[in-house]
């Protein structure tokens, strides 16, 4: 019985979720309350939305690239490129020109990595952490290594507005979302992805053009980062090179395997990626309202982290059953 | 270089010791970390006015923050044989081999802003840093002065978990709040020195103490955390600098902006300028030979809103911050 | 040739030797002796066994039945490494040895000579000198193995094996990357071990090799021995039929019914294709509704071939024309969107995508071809994947298995529906019927001239010669990665197509050029 529900696709992933939030509830009673503070809804559970947003972006590029059998550590350098194109240019030259040259370079970011992976073959471990180290110190040569601030509200509006009281952030990851799940399943591009993932070998040799596949799920996360470094850039209302989306790509990779994507490729669901965005989220929202001192974080994150990949796994699934057997 | 040029720069600088030299001829080499932050950019800069200010030639070698750099930019200073040498060292270790180099050309050593490890103590002629656990402190009774014996819950952002500067200014607070029982931390969680963490950090502190009614105060370990928490305050519909007070260190330009606007109360400044005072060192150990205690400390400077914040943002913002 | 006059006493003997792995029985009751002092082929197609006996005598594998005797006494080696110690050396094509270690170290791995517990380098560089001078090399043997010539890496094994006291040498294609002079080299060293006693087992894949210097030969098919016969008394044509199998007169029979059967106008044509050291320039006209094999004993070039045909592999001469027009093949894509389509002989790697359905994997190559913005609606997949689940009776019928849990014959069967799917022009099948249980087998076969009948162009690889002669129109065949003969009606015969393999021609000799 256990086997057979924990076997049903996300059904792991959204018992984590909802644990996890139960937990968050027990350590901060307030957890679930929400009221409205000048015209935008207030609450924990709009942080774990609106915190979440910048994983959650990348992670929507991320599962794709993973799936193909790719990874990409550019992502959190990526970050701070674009945020420190959009900083430096919304003041004088206005919102869409700023979101453009910002959302070009993660265009042109993606670019490159797909043109390494797809055309040169290299290893894509290897071949994004060239831009994850050096894109950074591009960053912090365009900000000349301090924070870049901005008044431009059209751009502070991306990271702290709202819609319909909704933050804005949380916003353009459902817009992204819905964007990205129509030209993914709405075309055929979901099912090639998933073939050239599982066989690249194979898709080539069915007709597939696996290398524009890789290409342009490079190019699209690419894309997500950029936004994401955008929203970053305007929630503190500044580009901060040295720290924006610093590490974030680990959370972006951790988000996708705990929505059950495999680092081999094939099989992607974008929507329970993004469940694995919100559950590393609200695991860190709950923390820093737990009042635990800072010392035990990383320590609560990682023994979170295993229990929601212990759930997902097969054998731990049979295990549970035959335990379950057992006790009858 | 070659050793004849060596010898000869050795020389040259056996000669200027010699003879006593008047401050226009002192030429001072600064091995400089990078430009890793606004306040280290704002350190370069100032160092760059206070050695002109003196009418020193200051070389400045940018590691781009590598130990590998530094120990190179130390010995073409050796070689150039200029008077004194200025080191802002990235790492506390490993500096041993290339500073006893510097002491057998007969260069001082000033540390600037960072310490090394006990073993190198003579291999340098004095450190210039602040205290961070001074810091801490000077925010500290500002708080206690502030709230004048009222009970107040205190929330404290903290910098990187295990870096020493966020230990020191964590230490230097609590020595005060074990002095005044009026003042309590009622919680504190790092923010890793970043605006954006700071701001999230604050986000959940609100929501955890009832909206932030239960808050009376925030101190953050550094103004960058303090800007991300004043935008959550902000957000949640709270006036940051009147129903929670403000306090914080390292006084960058974005911080006298908030109290310009009402929205800061205070911040402790960690001074860009530790070449003036190791200057004044070096010049007067050239001239009269006088030895300079081993550590300098720098002034730790309290600002508030009396304090002109404004003119201070347009003088700070100058800088390079 | 090596004179083999008298047999000399047996130094290797297997007896009744058998494996099994899973369900497939890759050894059954073979037997095969070694006499001292011989050079003794060891020939059979892809999956005949050879590899499986070499790592079941020398203890890779552990057997499931059957003795080995080594002079006379009983031996059961645990390891690669227990069969060294007992006098049974093996050297595989890619040489195992360290190629950062000087040739000297990697002589004397774990047994250097040492004093009081330090390696003594120069002892060991004097003795592995002279060691490989007695196989006329001379080389600096304090250099990395690496930065000598495979063929030279290959003589220090053999020297490191021979140093070790070994009585039977077995070596596995150790031919197949050296050029002709490497291998003149290799032969000298190989009549040197012989005539100092050593028995050497010789794989490999080239006859005009295992003409040129073995003894006597034993050849094995689909796990069993076919028979062992000295080379001298063998004719070429006579081998070839113990490898391929089957006698000639079983399959005249079934070549009735693909008589009747009119061709239709060329489809596709190939003019002076080729791709140097790939395939040699060929010709090929392939006309709709009619079957061409391609024959040829393994590594001959008929995979290549295939490849070629369908942009798997960019060819560097020659055109391909489809209905009269030039066409390029840069890819399988550019394939594809002519109407080719290619089942691969590796099903696993190069065919199915194991974790997506029967249905996925059916419509990809439609899908593929249709491109990105015209998806199929998941009713026209269902659909798609019904149909052929029906037509071709795809087992379990049910679209949204994963392919990778059906049998190797329902796998097949899934990537014929993938191309079908597409009405193609052109299907290429390269072995379909490899590993496929006997039933399917048949069905296959009979999928094959039906799909014929409809029209369609099939170009057939397969090693079973007589189920190729039963459906193809023309059979061209291959040797030594050229097209060397084209049987054509009346002439498409089991001994025929054995005839024209056979044919020690100079074709070898330029193959050895491209």
């Amino acid at each position: 019985m256990m086997q057979r529900l924990l076997q049903t696709r996300g059904l792991a992933q959204i018992i984590a979720l909802l644990a996890i939030l139960a937990i968050d509830r027990a350590v901060s009673p307030q957890f679930f309350d929400l009221r409205m503070q000048d015209g935008r809804l207030f609450g924990s559970l709009i942080d774990v939305l609106n915190r979440g947003a910048p994983v959650a972006l990348l992670a929507l590029g991320m599962v794709l690239v993973i799936a193909t059998r790719g990874i990409d550590l550019s992502v959190g350098a990526v970050m701070a490129i674009s945020g420190a194109i959009a900083a430096s240019l919304a003041d004088t030259y206005g919102l869409p020109v700023a979101l453009a040259a910002a959302l070009g370079a993660g265009l042109l970011c993606g670019l490159w990595n797909g043109f390494l992976v797809a055309v040169l073959g290299i290893q894509p471990i290897v071949a994004t952490l060239i831009l994850m180290v050096a894109g950074r110190g591009v960053a912090q040569l365009i900000t000349e290594g301090r924070i870049v601030t901005f008044t431009a509200p059209d751009l502070v509006w991306l990271g702290n507005g709202a819609v319909l009281g909704v933050p804005t952030p949380v916003v353009v990851v459902i817009g992204m979302l819905i964007i990205t799940g129509a030209v993914v399943r709405g075309s055929a591009l979901g099912l090639l992805i998933e073939a050239t993932g599982g066989n690249a070998r194979a898709s080539e040799l069915a007709g597939i053009g696996t290398r524009a596949m890789i290409l342009a799920v490079y190019v699209w996360c690419g894309l997500c980062a950029a936004l994401a470094g955008v929203i970053a850039a305007a929630d503190i209302m500044g580009a901060d090179a040295n720290n924006a989306g610093l590490w974030l790509e680990l959370d972006a990779i951790l988000a996708v395997v705990i929505g059950g994507t495999s680092l081999f490729g094939g099989r992607f669901s974008l929507a329970l990626a993004m469940v694995g965005a919100l559950i590393i989220q609200a695991m860190n929202t709950g923390i820093l309202l737990s009042g635990y001192p800072p010392e035990f974080n990383l320590l609560v994150k990682a023994a979170v982290v295993l229990v929601v990949l212990l759930l997902q796994s097969p054998r731990f699934a049979n295990a549970g059953a035959v335990l379950g057997r057992a006790r009858q | 270089m070659t050793s004849k040029a060596l010898l000869a720069a050795t020389a040259l600088v056996a000669l200027t010791l010699a003879l006593p030299a008047t401050a226009a001829e002192l030429t001072v080499g600064f091995s400089q970390i990078g430009s890793e932050s606004g306040w280290r950019a704002a350190e370069t800069s100032v160092s760059k006015t206070e050695a002109t200010k003196r009418k020193v030639t200051l070389k400045i070698a940018d590691a781009q923050q590598k130990q590998e750099n530094q120990i190179k930019a130390i010995r073409s200073f050796i070689a150039q044989g200029v008077d004194a040498i200025f080191l802002a060292p990235v790492v506390s270790s490993g500096w041993d081999a290339v500073l006893k180099e510097a002491k057998e050309a007969k260069i001082p050593v000033v540390l600037l802003d960072r310490d090394i490890d006990p073993s190198g103590k003579e291999l340098y002629l004095t450190a210039v840093t602040s205290d961070s656990v001074h810091e801490g402190a000077v925010a500290g009774e500002w708080l206690a002065k502030a709230v004048a014996g009222k009970q107040c819950n205190v929330v404290e952002l903290q910098g990187t978990v295990g870096a020493s500067v966020a230990t020191n200014r964590k230490k230097g607070f609590d020595s005060v709040v074990a002095k005044n029982a009026n003042l309590k931390v009622v919680r504190s969680q790092t923010g890793d020195f970043t605006r954006a963490k700071g701001k999230e950090v604050m986000e959940s502190f609100i929501k955890a103490e009832g909206g932030g009614k239960n808050i009376c105060a925030v101190y953050a370990h550094n103004d960058d955390m303090m800007v991300g928490a004043i935008q959550a305050m902000k957000e949640a519909g709270l006036k940051p600098g009147k129903d929670i007070l403000t306090v914080s260190i390292d006084a960058v330009p974005d911080i006298f902006k908030a109290i310009a606007a009402g929205e800061a109360n205070a911040t402790v400044e960690l001074t860009p300028n530790m070449a003036g005072p190791a200057l004044d060192a070096i010049m007067a150990y050239k001239a009269k030979g006088t030895v300079p205690p081993k550590w300098i400390q720098t002034e730790s400077k309290l600002y508030t809103a009396a304090d002109d914040p404004q003119k201070i943002y347009d003088s700070k913002k100058g800088l390079g911050y | 040739m090596n004179a083999a006059s008298d047999p000399g006493p047996a130094l290797l003997e297997v007896r009744g030797l058998s494996k099994s792995f899973g369900t497939l029985r890759a050894l059954q009751e073979v037997d095969f002796t070694l006499r001292a002092g011989e050079i003794h082929a060891l020939l059979g197609e892809n999956g005949a066994g050879k590899s499986t006996l070499i790592k079941a005598v020398t203890g890779v594998f552990p057997r499931d039945a059957g003795i080995v005797r080594l002079g006379g006494a009983e031996v059961a080696p645990r390891s690669a490494k227990a069969a060294v110690d007992a006098g049974i050396a093996t050297v595989y094509q890619e040489v195992n040895l360290l190629q950062n270690l000087s040739v000297a170290q990697n002589l004397y791995l774990g047994r250097q000579p040492t004093r009081f517990g330090l390696v003594r380098e120069a002892e060991m560089r004097r003795r592995v000198t002279a060691l490989l001078a007695e196989f006329d090399l001379h080389i600096d043997v304090a250099e990395p193995l690496g930065n000598y010539s495979v063929a030279v890496q290959h003589i220090a094994a053999i020297a490191r094996a021979v140093d070790q006291s070994a009585r039977v040498l077995i070596l596995d294609e150790p031919t197949a990357s050296l050029d002709r002079h490497e291998v003149e080299i290799l032969f000298a060293v190989m009549r040197k071990l012989a005539k100092r006693g050593i028995g050497v087992v010789f794989v490999t894949h080239f006859l005009d090799q295992v003409y040129e210097i073995c003894d006597r030969i034993t050849v094995l098919r689909n796990g069993r021995l076919v028979g062992e016969r000295t080379t001298a008394e063998l004719p070429r044509i006579e081998l070839i039929r113990m490898m391929l199998g089957r006698e000639l007169a079983e399959t005249t029979s079934e070549r009735a019914a693909t008589q009747a059967r009119q061709a239709g106008e060329v489809c596709a044509r190939f003019e002076d294709y080729g791709k140097a050291g790939y395939v040699a320039p060929f010709n090929l006209a392939l006309r709709r509704g009619e079957v061409v094999g391609l024959a040829g004993l393994l590594g001959s070039g008929r995979t290549e071939t295939a490849r070629l045909v369908f942009g798997a592999e960019r060819a560097d001469s020659g055109s391909a024309t489809i209905d009269g027009a030039p066409v390029r093949l840069q890819s399988p894509r550019d394939a594809v969107a002519h109407g080719f389509g290619y089942c691969p002989e590796e099903r696993k790697t190069d065919g199915i995508i194991a974790e997506l359905t029967v249905r996925e994997n059916i419509v990809l190559a439609l899908q593929a071809k249709r491109g990105l913005a015209k998806p199929l609606s998941r009713a026209e997949q269902d659909e798609i994947a019904m149909r052929f689940i029906r037509m071709l009776d795809i087992r379990p019928p049910e679209p949204e298995r994963p392919i990778g849990l059906l049998s190797g014959g329902n796998q097949q069967k899934v990537l014929l529906a993938r191309w079908l799917a597409t009405a193609p022009r052109l299907l290429v099948l390269d072995e379909p019927t490899r590993g496929i249980d006997v039933g399917a087998h048949a069905e296959i076969i009979r999928l094959i001239r039906e799909l014929c009948d409809d029209g369609l162009a099939l170009l057939v690889i397969s090693s079973e010669l007589d189920e190729i002669v039963t459906y193809s129109d023309r059979v061209i065949v291959l040797r030594d990665r050229t097209h060397v003969d084209e049987l054509e009606g009346e002439a498409v015969d089991v001994s025929n197509i054995l005839v024209a393999i056979a044919a020690a021609g100079t074709a070898g000799a330029e193959a050895g050029q491209a």
